[in-house]
């Protein structure tokens, strides 16, 4: 498995390199805007809760130390490094004195449940009624549906959302209007609390996947449409193969191949759907979690789920391109 | 010239994308003759409904919609096609020198590509906006999103000359003695040029729908009037729950217009170029 | 059943015994590339106004230049058409032991029933017929498990490598992916996949086309074995004459979408009656012969818009007037021989042009 040795490699290789662009980005975007950060955090800060003055100097001093304005910039780069490389993104400011690390451990686990659970349905249905729809190219209910997925796809997500969040939780309200669970529920694993887990993730779920489902229908349907021109699969047709093999092991199946390039795509993009499904459902993860803290000022709980969206969606990617010679053969030599 | 005529005639999809277009841009050609400032609030009776004075209603925060409309579909659509402009400049360059040079430096630019493809820019541009507040323009947006998102279209670029350099014509050129600068100018760049339009459409869909996004949630100068910021305005008015529908329904109609035309053109323009894509659409016909 | 297939011996075949019923019967078959491009209506005539028929266990070659439309006709007898190209009349009747078709009223399902069973196709340029991401294994399996009748699928595997074996194949390339096979070994492989099953029917559109002279050479020898030891049909189409000479027991010659001779082999090499054909085989290299052939001149004709009367007129050193606006029809010319010119069947001349054209002529 030499060749297979080489490609890990060069995927880990690729690892790093998104890593560390992505986070001198981060240092950039922060340490090299004219305007100074300290300063806007504290009167954003400022603006948000406790004015004495005491206190502001206090926030300061803090704020000079955790932006590492001490030195040149290749000095507050090399700190800045150090810390990330430790995952140690000090106190958050907002929620004084409870570590960044923990926030972003208790809100993780939320938006990986929901957003990646969405993620993966809108996937396998998109894929599965793409494939359908671009193989039985004549049957109306497919052709119906594809003019569905047409229409729904170019309206922004965050319309879907509120949509769906009027009609079924203020029109006609069957499910929750915000929330992760219920109010005087317990955190705790037992029936009742998962139950309620997750009646409150139906909506924001539904409309993760109403929207995903069309671009994911939309791209294997193009795929789809493209692989039965393929000498291969009119071959099998000649060939009097099983029509229903032929549609999974000769069609689906080889567009699988650049749909999960796709899928690693929009596991990395989580962070980017994350705001605002949490935004409008008032859900519990990373995205309400960033946007909270933007609007507190709470600069070092941004720059740690800035990092971590940064780490987890290159480990995302990492992880399907080491799985992606198991899907095609052809990958390990070149 | 002729093309867009052909396209017009015989392609429906993008005649109709054309003509949701042509909707866009002159409603934003209308603010050149708005009667109201841009950015005074409190000009005209509130949370009127639509009427034949304001044919698209009034905001609770006293401005006219229709009129704030153009003034939003404008910055919205100057936004998008800035961000267009800058990114394509970017992957022409990068996807012409990666696929023409080839090798280390191929490798190289490459793997820089697939790492840019990759970061999550969400969360940047967040950042961003929290270290620059309200001193973000939809300018100094505009060009960090052109710096963040060129890679995905130099890597069609680049593939797409990829294939040029291989061709006879590229040879004839290098043996005539033309430099690789005259080379990619004039015997590649007609080639790719129809990509780079058809991307255009993409890239604009992209980085319209962050920027409404981002001002959605208030990620951006929310003085500046675009379609996300005038969503969020009407957010903040919970004009939906107050029955001001106007207030949102409107801009988003507008989006989804453009988004559509969009979309349509990118799809016609590929479609154009991809005689694999043309073929099938005429097997469909049969 | 007679066996005849040895090259040159079919001049028995070419007077189609009447006991023994064709297996395939194609009439009057016309199949057009239809096509719309922004508007514009075109039709490719690719295939126009072909009659063969094919006795059992004969191997019958078409020839041809490149763009004469061999692929066209083969497709749209295999049933493997697609969209632009259609069947615009006539039609093809497959007569199998027990069991016949008629390939475009039947149903599909009929049509599948016969595939692989019957009625097999190489199509040309086979690199890329396998499913790149499945294994060859899985080919055999998905093409041929259906029709051999084995108790297990060790049994089935007895038999595929058994047919492998013929084709000189080493029972390993079951386990490779396509790509990891030479060019010359995935060709093997697909021959070997279009008859692992005895099919009595096998259309093969340029088989061999891709190999090296030698290895040609290895396929078809195995081509004839495979074909001699199952009693099946062969369709073989190449534009490589000597290919033919050796294979084929009749041959039929195709110019711009028109058959326009036909005979045994060895007649039709001996003495070709139409223009066309008399080039074909006058530009074949002899050993020792050292004239520089004369190419033809002119191009094909674009069979969007062929030239009408004779199609091959503007190029052919006999054209008379009547050449020019009448199509010549492809008549019997002695035993076993048809042919579709005015010059070698001037009898087939209509009365009126023919007195012009002697008129002319004087
Ligand atoms: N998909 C298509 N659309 C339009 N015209 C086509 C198509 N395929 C083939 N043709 C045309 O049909 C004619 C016959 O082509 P065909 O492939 O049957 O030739 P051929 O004799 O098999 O040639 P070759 O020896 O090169 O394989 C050609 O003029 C070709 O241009
Ligand atoms: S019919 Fe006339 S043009 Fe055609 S081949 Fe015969 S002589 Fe030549
Ligand atoms: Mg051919």
């Amino acid at each position: 498995m030499h060749g297979y040795g080489q490609y890990i490699l060069k995927r880990l290789g690729q690892f790093v390199l998104v890593v560390f662009v992505g986070i001198s980005i981060t240092f950039f975007v922060t340490h090299l805007t004219p305007i100074d950060p300290v300063e806007t955090t504290i009167s954003a800060a400022a603006a948000f809760g406790s004015t004495s003055p005491e206190a502001i100097a206090m926030l300061r001093e803090t704020l000079r130390e955790l932006y590492g304005t001490e030195g040149n910039v290749i000095q507050q780069y090399v700190t800045f490094w150090g810390r990330i490389l430790q995952g140690d993104f000090g106190p958050s400011l907002s929620a004084f004195p409870t570590p960044v690390s923990e926030l972003i451990a208790r809100a993780l686990p939320w938006t990986i449940g929901l957003l990646v659970t969405a993620t993966i349905i809108a996937w396998v249905l998109g894929n599965i009624l793409g494939g359908l729809a671009g193989y039985y190219r004549s049957n109306v209910l497919l052709k119906m549906s594809g003019v569905l997925a047409m229409g729904l796809h170019p309206i922004p997500y965050y319309i879907v959302a509120f949509v769906l969040l009027i009609l079924f939780a203020y029109v006609w309200p069957i499910f929750p209007l915000s929330g992760g669970y219920r109010m005087n529920l317990a955190p705790r694993w037992d029936a009742t609390f998962i139950l309620s887990v997750l009646y409150h993730s139906i909506l924001p779920a539904l409309s993760l996947i109403l929207v995903g489902l069309g671009s994911w229908f939309m791209g294997m349907r193009a795929l789809v449409s493209n692989i039965v021109t393929e000498d291969y699969v009119q071959y099998a047709e000649l060939g009097g193969v099983n029509r229903r093999r032929i549609l999974s092991r000769y069609v689906m199946r080889n567009a699988l191949v650049p749909q999960m390039t796709g899928l690693a795509m929009s596991l990395g993009a989580i962070f980017n759907g994350a705001i605002i499904t949490e935004e409008v459902f008032g859900y519990p993860g990373i995205g309400s979690l960033l946007v909270d803290a933007v609007h507190a000022g709470d600069y070092s709980l941004v720059l740690g789920i800035t990092t971590i969206s940064i780490v987890s969606v290159a480990a995302a990617v990492l992880i399907i391109d080491l799985a992606y010679p198991l899907l095609d053969p052809r990958v390990k030599v070149a | 010239m002729r093309v867009v005529f052909d396209l017009l005639r015989t392609n429906i999809e993008f005649a109709i994308g054309m003509f949701l277009l042509a909707i866009v841009v002159i409603v934003s050609a209308l603010s050149f003759v708005s009667p109201y400032e841009p950015d005074l609030i409190y000009v005209v009776f509130p949370d009127m409904p639509p009427s034949a004075e304001h044919i698209m209603g009034t905001t609770s925060r006293g401005q006219d919609t229709f009129w704030r409309l153009t003034f939003a579909m404008r910055n919205t659509l100057l936004f998008g096609l800035s961000v267009a402009i800058l990114s394509r400049i970017l992957s022409l360059l990068i996807g012409l020198v990666s696929g023409y040079l080839g090798g280390a430096v191929d490798r190289v630019l490459m793997s820089i590509n697939d790492t840019f493809v990759v970061i999550p820019l969400f969360p940047i541009l967040v950042l961003f906006y929290f270290v620059m507040r309200d001193s973000m323009s939809w300018v100094g947006l505009a060009i960090i999103m052109a710096c963040l998102g060129w890679a995905y279209d130099a890597r069609l670029i680049r593939s797409v000359t990829m294939s040029l350099r291989t061709r006879e014509f590229t040879q004839q050129s290098v043996f005539s003695g033309m430099t690789t600068r005259q080379i990619v100018s004039q015997e590649h760049l007609p080639y790719v040029m129809p990509i780079v339009f058809s991307t255009t459409m993409n890239n604009m869909n992209w980085s319209i729908g962050l920027e409404v996004t981002l001002s959605v949630l208030g990620f951006t100068n929310i003085n500046t009037p675009t379609i996300g910021t005038m969503i969020y305005w009407a957010n903040q008015h919970t004009a939906l729950v107050a029955g001001v529908w106007w207030w949102i329904l409107f801009p988003v109609l507008m989006v989804v217009i453009l988004f559509i035309g969009l979309f349509l053109l990118a799809v016609s323009m590929n479609e154009y170029i991809d005689p694999r894509s043309r073929l099938s659409r005429m097997k469909g016909a049969a | 059943m007679t066996t005849l297939t040895q090259p040159g011996a079919g001049a028995a075949m070419a007077t189609p015994d009447a006991s023994v019923r064709p297996v395939l019967s194609v009439e009057d078959l016309r199949a057009y590339y239809v096509l719309d491009l922004f508007g514009v209506k075109r039709e490719v005539r690719a295939v126009d106004d072909i009659s063969i028929r094919i006795m059992p266990n004969e191997i019958y070659g078409i020839a041809g230049e490149s763009s004469s439309g061999k692929t066209s006709l083969i497709k749209t007898i295999a049933g493997a058409i697609q969209p632009p190209l259609t069947v615009v009349g006539g039609k093809v009747h497959f007569d199998f032991r027990g069991k016949s078709i008629d390939l475009y009223s039947g149903a599909p399902a009929d049509l599948d029933a016969i595939r692989w069973r019957h009625l097999s196709y190489i199509m040309q340029g086979s690199m890329n017929v396998l499913n790149p991401v499945r294994r060859v294994r899985q080919a055999f399996i998905d093409f041929a498990a259906r029709h051999i009748a084995a108790p297990s699928r060790r049994a089935f595997e007895e038999v595929v490598v058994a047919h492998l074996d013929r084709l000189h194949l080493s029972p390993h390339v079951l386990d490779a992916y396509p790509h990891e096979l030479s060019g010359g070994m995935r060709q093997r492989v697909t021959i070997a996949l279009a008859t692992v099953c005895k099919p009595e029917f096998i259309i093969a559109d340029e088989p061999t086309t891709a190999l090296d002279v030698v290895v040609q050479k290895r396929v078809l020898a195995m081509i004839r074995e495979v074909q001699r030891e199952i009693g099946s049909s062969l369709l073989f189409v190449t534009h490589d004459m000597s290919v033919h000479a050796n294979l084929c027991d009749r041959l039929g010659i195709m110019y711009a979408g028109r058959l326009v001779e036909e005979g045994a082999t060895s007649d039709l090499f001996a003495s070709p009656k139409h223009p066309y054909t008399q080039h074909l085989i006058s530009s074949l290299p002899r050993i020792g012969d050292r004239t520089p052939r004369e190419g033809l001149k002119g191009t094909p004709p674009n069979l969007a818009d062929p030239p009408p009367g004779c199609r091959f007129h503007p190029r052919c050193p006999m054209a008379m007037e009547v050449c020019r606006t009448v199509v010549p029809p492809f008549v019997t010319a002695g035993k076993g021989r048809r042919v579709a010119c005015f010059a070698a069947e001037p009898e087939t001349i209509p009365d009126g042009i023919a007195n012009a054209t002697r008129s002319i002529a004087a």
